[in-house]
């Protein structure tokens, strides 16, 4: 058996798989379907500070070789996921992660806050990607500066481990991803979801409510990989990786582009077991190509 | 408790153009299924189609083991699925979703469309409960309502058809079996129907059960994509539903899309 072991700063995942975070939930609607204690990681659904109701539907749209969604963080809210949802999940042997998000520095700083109270949380992966309301919606992740300030704020009141994830919708994410490390962010992550749109020709009218909304799924896999290895070679800190994985051949490409882990999206939705036919793919292919250890292929691109 | 499970396809029958049955028998033992809940089929070797479709659960017979679905081909998943052949097998994820609570002692189906395809298992359901349900279905022609003399064995049957080529001429809500004396009303099918069935049972008093169908990716819960807005904020049709008591619904029943 070759070891899976990897580590993202102060987390050791037992293997680099993770959940990407909304398309697992709360990792309990996947319970029947897999043992859980099995994954790397589980990154839990977006928090904010209060709980939202998201966008109207239809927040859901399939498109060649994947999907867009807006379904615009729709969550409980870091207290009652704190009250209610973290008992159910806290003893899960695996790295509950939660992703935190919001619409000003303050709501950041926070859920940040409370979550670092939660002894089965070692980390937090701060999704940069939401828009600043108070900045006329322009989103946090985009701009070097406001990515920089807002991880600064967040590092001063968060102790474990940081991930900062990473929006693709810029020109340079190699530029984020330094200021973000420049920042004190102990790891990043990425790709979010692409900026997208569909139309329904025969309906003549957009198949979101908020007519664009993100893409993931297959579709995304080149540009993420691409985005991992521009990254992993311009940073010091760990790199996750996700966008498109479905299987262990899509994880592997982003392990050798630099990456310590990685996150598994869209492929919930189908087949809610693969995440664990990639950890079971991982270690064939280490005997396969007899590798003991799956961090001697980790960046070798 | 849900699982992921091949299926062989042991049956298939074409029900007109638009319409068509599979006969799906499980690999073990099928586990207890309501009336109302649903699968997730997976459409395979379809380079158009990423994600599962949802589709209600038409019948099920303990004895084969199998479970039976209707079809209606509307687009690309559905159309790949109609060419399947006996002997394939087929993966689903299932049994999703809550179903019909099976309430009641005059209790009145409605169904139009691919809609009439949970209120089979439903029929079925009451029937065994030794309730005899009134079941009303109506499409635009007597093509478009793929399945009928099968429900006659469950309930008093009517049909309402838009040309008039079966039964009444009409919706069903204009059928004069719809303004019976009922105690619970159940609706599955076009959204524009299945709302005036609800304001009018709301108007009445009668309890009300309406099978949502919108549109879904993971159907268990994890993706949030599938919401309705209900009286108690966004619920997850796939999860919570996709049957739901109208009376928390009055938002939607309000809204005119
Ligand atoms: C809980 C549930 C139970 C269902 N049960 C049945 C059933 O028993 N029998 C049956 O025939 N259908 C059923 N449906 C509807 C079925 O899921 C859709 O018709 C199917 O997903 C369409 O797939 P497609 O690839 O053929 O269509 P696509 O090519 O994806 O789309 C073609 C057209 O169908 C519309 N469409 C797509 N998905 C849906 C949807 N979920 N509801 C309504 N319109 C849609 C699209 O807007 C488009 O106009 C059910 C849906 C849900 C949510
Ligand atoms: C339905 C849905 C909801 C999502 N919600 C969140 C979220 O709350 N926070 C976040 O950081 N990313 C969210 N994402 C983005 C994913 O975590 C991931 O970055 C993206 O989908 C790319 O990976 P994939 O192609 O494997 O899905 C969501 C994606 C989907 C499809
Ligand atoms: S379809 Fe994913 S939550 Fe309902």
């Amino acid at each position: 058996m070759a070891k899976l072991e990897t580590k993202i700063h102060n987390i050791v995942l037992k293997n680099p798989v993770m959940t990407a975070s909304g398309t697992f939930g709360y990792g309990e609607e996947f319970a029947d379907f897999i043992d859980l204690s099995r994954l790397g990681g589980i990154v839990v659904k977006g928090t904010t500070g209060e709980r939202r109701q998201g966008n109207p539907y239809p927040r859901m749209a399939e498109t060649p070789a994947g999907m867009l969604n807006a379904v615009g963080l729709q969550n409980v809210g870091v207290g009652t996921f704190c009250k209610e949802v973290y008992p159910r999940i806290k003893d899960i042997d695996t790295n509950i992660l939660v992703n935190v998000s919001g619409s000003s520095i303050e709501e950041y700083c926070s859920v940040a806050e409370q979550v670092d109270a939660l002894d089965n949380v070692p980390g937090i992966e701060l999704n940069i990607s939401c828009p600043n309301v108070k900045k006329g919606g322009m989103g946090f992740g985009t701009d070097p500066a406001m990515a920089a300030q807002v991880v600064k704020e967040v590092r001063k009141v968060y102790r474990k481990t940081l991930i900062v994830k990473l929006t693709p919708n810029v020109t340079s994410i190699v530029d984020i991803a330094k200021a973000v490390e420049q920042a004190g962010a102990d790891s990043v992550s990425l790709i979010n979801t692409l900026l997208g749109m569909a139309i329904d020709v025969e309906r003549q009218r957009p198949c979101l409510s908020t007519i664009t909304g993100g893409l993931s799924g297959p579709c995304v896999k080149p540009i993420a990989v691409r985005m991992v290895w521009q990254v992993a070679h311009a940073v010091q800190i760990p790199v996750v990786g996700l966008g498109g994985i479905s299987c262990a051949a899509d994880a592997l490409e982003f392990l050798m582009a630099g990456a310590k882990a990685v996150q598994v999206g869209t492929a919930n939705f189908l087949d809610p077991a693969v995440t664990v036919k990639i950890v079971d793919g991982l270690q064939d292919y280490c005997q396969r190509h007899q590798i003991e250890d799956i961090n001697d292929i980790i960046g070798i691109i | 408790m849900k699982q992921i499970a091949d299926f062989t396809i042991v049956g298939r029958e074409q029900l007109g153009e638009q319409y068509f049955s599979l006969t799906l028998r499980h690999p073990d033992q099928l586990p207890a299924i309501e009336a109302g809940q649903f699968v997730e089929v997976e459409v395979s070797d379809c380079r158009e189609v990423l994600l599962r479709r949802p589709i209600s659960i038409h019948d099920v017979d303990e004895e084969q083991n199998t479970l039976k679905l209707l079809v209606q081909i509307v687009g690309k998943g559905t159309r790949k699925l109609s060419e399947l052949k006996v002997g394939e097998s087929l993966n689903l994820i299932f049994p999703l979703g809550h179903g019909f609570s099976v309430r009641g002692e005059r209790p009145l189906l409605v169904g139009g469309g691919a809609g009439i395809a949970p209120l089979f298992h439903l029929a079925k359901s009451y029937s065994r409960k030794g309730v005899e349900p009134t079941i009303l279905l109506g499409g635009r022609t007597k093509a478009l309502i793929p399945v009928r003399d099968a429900f006659e064995q469950y309930g008093r049957v009517f049909y309402a058809t838009e040309d008039g080529s079966l039964g009444e001429k009409g919706l069903v809500t204009q059928h004069p079996a719809f303004a019976g004396r009922y105690d619970h009303i159940c609706t599955c099918g076009p959204t524009p129907m299945m709302k005036a069935v609800g304001r009018y049972a709301m108007e009445k008093g009668v309890e009300c059960e309406v099978s949502l169908e919108n549109m879904m990716a993971c159907g268990i819960g994890a993706c949030l994509c599938c919401v309705c807005d209900t009286d108690d904020g966004h619920k997850c049709v796939c999860k919570e539903g996709p049957v739901f008591d109208v009376r928390k619904l009055t938002k939607w029943l309000a809204a005119t899309k």
